[in-house]
């Protein structure tokens, strides 16, 4: 069954005060590269309406602001891919935007229906996640929109489930201005038979010292490694412990990593053992390209 | 109902229309802009592609009103956002079939897509166009990773995407400078008039303007839809159905089930063992199998209404499996067949396999298996049924029930459909629409006989289209096979025996099951002599969905583990891999293991030393170090790891780049023209010349994407001297044209060929004849050329060829000749004092001597003799031999196809664009089933449900190719030729499954292969793995 309604709200009240007049029974839509697909498929109940937030004025704006890059929920991942703030300030994000679909796809898919469909694989996301980003969640009060920044990692609840609630949207994400001595970057695996999710994603961002040795800041995100989008917080101890960035504090890092994450084998995607194995691969390939740049900016 | 404005190619539009509507039902159910194509409607294929407000967007998926207030570019309009610079035309005279203004017209896109054979089903062509516009718009001179990189999720199934690739370059040079570049193709031999030529297909501008009319693109006055419920179970008695609150819905016409049928309950292509709707005496024996049909006002209301329709089923036990289906108190299928689950069980015998074995010196055994796989036509089936006497303001009266719908065999679904709706055959007509590839997928019936049905019951129009997810689960697919294989070798390479069991899971109902394993079953000891043999197969009954055709029926998956077995022999001996095959290999004189003596046309070892010879180049080339080395490491970290580079180099020798090893592997194949095994093997064609100087020809063969029109275009034109574009042709019409017989075994181009070339001979004798009464000449000095008859005893007599027919030789080589055009002058004049006449003024004679100028001819292949009687079980086969570079990523288990190199000896090109084509998709198809295709099933129940949950290759699964040809005539073939079809997927799977294990030293037992498998086998030292993808993981 098809929604009955498809609103196309020019302002994040009238969106989520529609939101809030259907109880329930819509939901916010933006790409709909997900949504839309789960509803066709049969994975998503019906909807009497649907929300387009799309054409809300500037929710696609990519900006620097005051030591922030924001990026509007609506941003394409296109427009992210093809960004210069962004691939100067979040190369991991550019990276992980990159990849995800192709071309048709992306050109419609938004950053905040990635993180809203809250898959712990979701490229985006991890892109995000490494890059210590906050999401800006917009809160329909009854009478006007209240709007907060909180980590990313609290939205998430659990594979395919956010914490919105029926009068909420994401508005933005920000995450802060490329340091100096900074880099990130992203790589994953993907099989070439039917499945639409990487086999494993990584995401990461170094920030060194002076030495352009140390790392003074760390952070790897991993998916998935988890029921949501997950942060090798143990590995990145160990890269801010380590008294230089060299071959033993990756293979350490690494080892943390492989520990901490809950791995597991999932249904003609991988085997455990071979996820465990990749968390090495692409931390293998990500951190010295993150490094890298890190030396280079 | 909500109001959407939008504007499509330059039109302004205001539609009242209802708010869950998608901009691809609004394009082309609301605004009747067909070319934008629905392949899958979950973005996926691509094929939907349109530019919203300068963007691409898969339209199945958009929602229409997300296109409000938008700018839409769709196909139909991409041609008028090209202007011309005014530059001089030069057209190649291969696309005189066109004027230079109907090409001018076209977008530069579509002209290079048009001339570099870029289109062949078309059904993909306007995705593929609307998104390569983008890269244009915005790179006017890509490379071929930007090209990849725009496409790599638009999907076809025909081409594998190198002459996409080539046409999206040569269009980005017209637009730059104003030249089109022509095609590079490979060497064949000297082209006649027509036949060898690099001629677009004829449908191809249709194709790109999207112009060209697939079953779903007719939309009829006051037509209903039909949707089919289908059973929940792979194995249940239908208990009753209840449709009470189905029927109750406002725009709900009917729900028919088993009880509607007036005729036949049952069908098939073989035996009649599958029921039009399950129920009664007749269980659902997979899910596939169809319980109802929902006809009403529209397809939404017909999809919903079948939620509503209740059905009580008695669950059944089932198996799946089948080795198990073999054993005692497995559950029965089809208890009214006399051995249980075994649909046949398949003997070859030849000589003493005992002494075989007892003289090899090296004995290799191993158990293979390949995947059960889905033919992915980007068309999913649709068919619209007329009842007779329907007049449609759009597309005429309709004297009989008519079924328009793309179908490999449109006379077999006329017959069903009769059967089944218990009328004479001479009821039915079937009327073919474009098809949107096949591939032994549209064989079986699939809606003909519901839209059939519900068209004669509600006297309106019906529209059965089914979903991709529709698609998937029903249709017969490629049979799953177990193959053990053993095989014996002297030490020097003579192969002494092989001895096989294959069992082939042929799922719920017969379809062609019987007739693809007994192909994977003479095939099995691969295109070599063996001293003996013994195979036995075993197709089985399961609850699995039908197998039937799929491009290779069966010599794919038995192909797979013959080569697999040679290079394990080979590498036993000590032997090179190529030299084992070339030892062996089948020659003229050689007798096969079904007792058949080759006696003309076996290309093999010339295809071997091709590829042989292109691969050492390569080995010792720049390519090896250069090539490989770019962009990936620097050349000190590329080591051979066997040997220095030297001449005596063994060719297979891993080469590693970084974390990536690199080899090359190799196999060889074989695949029977037509349906021999004693089967009558016949097409019939019809010639048509008209006063106009234009001739038609007619047959019911399939053009599924192939060119079979070219192909029969170009045999007509050749024998009647006529141009190309003077020649129509008119097939799948079952009222019109005679039956050309089933479009499978790659017969068409020597079965119909054969006729339409005979039956335009016999049309050119017949005006041979009138005209030498009239200039009272013998008949074989008059001859045809370029819509031209010449009388002209002195010339004609000198360039008599060889094989007894008349050519003219024109141009320098013909001494005092007079030019053709010049002899145009004395058209005017009365015939008798003329030394030339025009085709039409011939035509026109022969009418006035009261002579037809239509003629049919029915061409019936050589006999063939059933298997087990010796002799010949087939009138002729196609050889290839093809190798594969292959990647490993030794970190990521991660396999690429690099590089092919292949040689295929198809016995004549008759289109040189279109047989590269047909060679070109089929690597690229085999590569899908080497590395990505598993239609997966668990317990009866498909996991795979979605296109995204089965990955054909896309554009960058294309690997580089060098394609020979070899043109070893078989002389019954159409000049020489014989199938081309289905050897080409043939060979390639085990050639990269062997480079594998050349590279990596892990031989894969299984297909599709497994980076996790294979990685995970790479760490533990495991040299062979069973496990592939789609294999239950343990958790």
């Amino acid at each position: 069954m098809r929604w009955q309604a498809y609103h196309t709200p020019q302002s994040v009240d009238e969106a989520l005060s529609l939101l809030s007049q259907y109880a329930g029974g819509a939901q916010i839509v933006a790409g709909g590269t997900d949504l839309i697909l789960d509803m066709q498929q049969g994975n998503h109940s019906a909807l009497q309406a649907l929300i387009d937030v799309t054409t809300i004025r500037d929710l696609d704006q990519i900006r620097e602001d005051n030591g922030w890059i924001v990026i509007g929920a609506a941003a394409t991942h296109a427009a992210i891919e093809a960004s210069p703030l962004i691939r100067h300030h979040g190369a991991a994000l550019a990276e992980s935007c990159s990849v995800v679909g192709g071309p048709q796809v992306r050109n419609v898919a938004t950053i905040g229906g990635n993180v809203a469909h809250a898959l712990p694989a979701a490229d985006g996301t991890i892109g995000l996640l490494a890059l210590n980003a906050e999401v800006q969640v917009c809160t329909w009060n009854g009478a006007a929109v209240e709007c907060t920044w909180q980590p990313l990692l609290s939205i998430f609840v659990g594979p395919g489930k956010n914490r919105l609630a029926a009068n909420q949207m994401i508005g933005a994400f920000r995450f802060p201005v490329r340091a100096l001595r900074s880099g990130s970057a992203f790589d994953r695996i993907m099989r070439p038979q039917g499945v639409a999710l990487p086999i494993l994603g990584v995401a990461a961002q170094v920030t060194l010292d002076e030495s352009g040795r140390r790392a003074v800041a760390a952070s790897i995100a991993v998916g998935p490694a988890g029921p949501i989008p997950f942060r090798a917080t143990e590995s990145e101890t160990i890269l801010l412990g380590a008294p230089t960035l060299d071959e033993t504090a990756l293979e350490r890092a690494i080892d943390a990593a492989q520990r901490q994450a809950e791995l597991r084998t999932s249904k003609h995607r991988a085997s455990k053992e071979y996820r465990h194995e990749m968390i090495a691969v692409l931390l293998r390939r990500v951190l010295p390209k993150a490094v890298a740049r890190a030396q280079a900016a | 109902m909500p109001t959407l404005n939008l504007t499509v190619n330059g039109v302004a539009h205001t539609l009242d229309i209802p708010a869950g509507r998608f901009l691809a039902e609004v394009l082309r159910y609301d605004l009747g802009l067909t070319g934008t194509k629905i392949g899958c409607n979950e973005a996926e294929c691509g094929a939907c592609t349109v530019i919203v407000n300068g963007r691409s967007v898969n339209s199945c998926i958009y929602p229409a009103f997300k296109a409000q207030n938008t700018e839409v570019l769709t196909i139909e309009g991409v041609a008028a956002t090209w202007q011309s610079p005014n530059l001089p035309i030069s057209q190649s005279q291969e696309m005189e079939q066109w004027s230079d203004s109907e090409i001018e017209e076209l977008h530069p896109l579509q002209q290079a897509f048009v001339q570099h054979g870029a289109t062949q089903c078309g059904f993909c062509t306007p995705g593929f166009i609307m998104q390569a516009k983008t890269l244009l718009d915005a790179n006017p001179d890509p490379t071929d990773d930007e090209i990849k990189h725009c496409l790599k999720d638009t999907y076809c199934r025909c081409t594998g995407y190198v002459s996409i690739v080539n046409a999206v370059k040569a269009a980005a040079e017209k637009m730059r400078t104003g030249h089109l570049p022509e095609p590079v193709l490979p060497d064949h031999v000297e082209p006649l008039m027509h036949i060898g030529r690099a001629i677009p297909r004829p449908d191809a501008v249709e194709k790109v303007t999207g112009k060209a009319m697939y079953a779903d693109d007719y939309q009829f006055a006051n037509m209903l839809y039909g949707a089919t419920l289908r059973s929940e179970h792979p194995h249940a008695r239908i208990l009753s159905i209840d449709a009470s609150a189905a029927l109750a819905l406002p725009g709900v016409h009917c729900v028919l089930t088993q009880k509607d049928i007036p005729g036949e309950l049952r069908h098939g292509l073989v035996e009649y063992d599958w029921p039009a709707f399950a129920g009664g005496d007749y269980p659902a024996r997979y899910v596939g199998d169809p319980i109802a049909l929902v006809v009403a006002e529209s397809d939404e209301l017909a999809h919903d209404a079948l939620r509503l329709v209740k059905v009580d089923y008695e669950v059944l036990p089932v198996v799946t499996d089948p080795v198990m289906a073999r054993q005692p108190g497995a559950p029965v299928l089809h208890p009214d067949r006399p051995d249980g689950n075994l649909l046949k069980h398949i003997k070859v015998r030849h000589g003493d396999i005992e002494a075989g074995f007892a003289a090899a010196d090296v004995i290799v055994e191993r158990t293979y298996r390949t995947p059960m796989t889905e033919h992915a036509f980007l068309e999913p089936e649709c068919s619209v049924a007329v009842p007779a006497g329907w007049n449609d303001p759009r597309y005429g009266p309709h004297d009989k029930l008519t079924i328009y719908v793309g179908s490999q065999i449109p006379y077999a679904d006329r017959d069903q459909v009769a059967r089944c709706l218990g009328i004479p055959k001479e009821a039915v007509r079937i009327k073919g629409a474009v098809m949107g590839g096949g591939f032994g997928g549209k064989e079986d019936i699939a809606g003909q006989f519901h839209a059939a049905l519900a068209a004669q019951v509600t006297g309106r129009p019906v529209k059965v289209l089914y979903t991709r997810e529709e698609s998937l689960r029903f249709h017969p697919k490629r049979h799953a096979t177990i193959i053990r294989i053993k095989t014996g070798a002297k030490r020097d390479g003579t192969l002494t025996a092989v001895e096989a069991e294959l069992y082939g899971d042929s799922g719920a109902y017969a379809s062609l099951g019987e007739k693809v394993m007994t192909r994977a079953t003479t095939h099995a000891t691969g295109p070599y002599v063996v001293g003996s043999a013994k195979i036995d197969c075993y197709a089985m009954y399961t609850n699995n969905a039908p197998c039937g055709a799929f491009r290779g029926f069966g010599v794919t998956q038995s192909a797979f583990a013959v080569e697999s077995n040679m290079d394990l022999v080979a590498e036993a001996l000590g032997m090179d891999p190529i030299e084992l095959r070339r030892k062996n290999a089948m020659r003229v004189g050689a007798m096969t293991a079904t007792g058949q003596v080759l006696r003309d046309s076996v290309g093999l070892l010339t295809c071997l030393e091709k590829v042989e010879n292109e691969i050492r180049d390569w080995r010792l080339g720049d390519w090896e170090i250069g090539r490989l080395g770019e962009g990936k490491n620097d050349a000190a970290s590329i080591s051979n790891l066997q040997s220095p580079i030297s001449q005596s180099l063994n060719l297979f020798n891993p080469i590693r780049v970084g974390a990536k090893v690199y080899a090359w592997g190799i196999a060889a194949g074989y695949k029977n023209t037509g349906l021999g095994g004693g089967a009558p093997d016949k097409a019939e064609a019809e010639v048509e010349v008209f006063p106009t100087g234009r001739a038609e020809i007619r047959t019911s063969s399939a053009e599924m994407g192939q060119n079979l029109i070219g192909v029969l275009a170009a045999c007509t034109a050749e024998e009647l001297g006529l141009p190309f574009r003077d020649v129509s042709v008119l097939v799948m019409d079952t009222d019109l044209a005679p039956d050309g017989g089933p479009t499978t075994a790659s017969r068409q181009t020597y079965l119909s060929g054969n006729a339409a070339r005979l039956a335009a001979r016999s049309m050119r004798e017949r005006m041979q004849g009138v005209l030498a009464e009239k200039f009272d000449v013998p008949p074989e000095v008059i001859a045809f050329h370029e819509g031209l008859a010449y009388v002209d005893e002195a010339r004609l007599a000198k360039v008599k060829s060889g094989n007894g027919d008349w050519r003219l030789e024109i141009g320098d080589s013909a001494p005092d000749a007079q030019s053709p055009i010049s002899n145009l002058q004395s058209l005017n004049l009365p015939i008798s004092q003329s030394r030339t006449i025009s085709f039409a003024d011939a035509v026109k004679t022969l009418i006035d001597e009261g002579r037809s100028p239509k003629l049919r001819y029915e061409y019936w292949a050589p006999k063939t003799q059933p298997l087990g009687t010796g002799g010949d079980m087939h009138f002729g086969f196609s050889y290839a031999v093809h190798a594969a570079l292959v990647s490993v990523d030794t970190e990521t288990g991660e396999v690429a196809v690099e590089r092919v190199v292949s040689a295929h000896d198809i016995g004549r090109a008759i289109n040189i664009l279109s047989l590269t084509g047909q060679i070109e998709g089929g690597i690229v198809m085999g590569i899908g089933n080497a590395l990505t295709e598993h239609y997966i099933e668990e317990n009866g129940r498909p996991w795979t449900q979605h296109l995204g949950q089965y990955k054909m290759p896309g554009i960058k699964h294309m690997p580089e190719m060098r394609n020979f040809v070899v043109e070893d005539p078989t002389a019954e073939g159409p000049y020489g030729a014989k199938g081309v079809g289905e050897i080409s997927s043939i060979p390639i799977s085990p050639a990269i499954t062997n480079a594998i294990y050349n590279a990596v030293g892990v031989r894969c037992l299984a297909l599709p292969v497994d980076q996790d498998a294979l990685l995970l086998a790479m760490k533990r030292g495991v040299r062979e793995i069973d496990r592939r993808w789609g294999d239950a993981l343990e958790r």
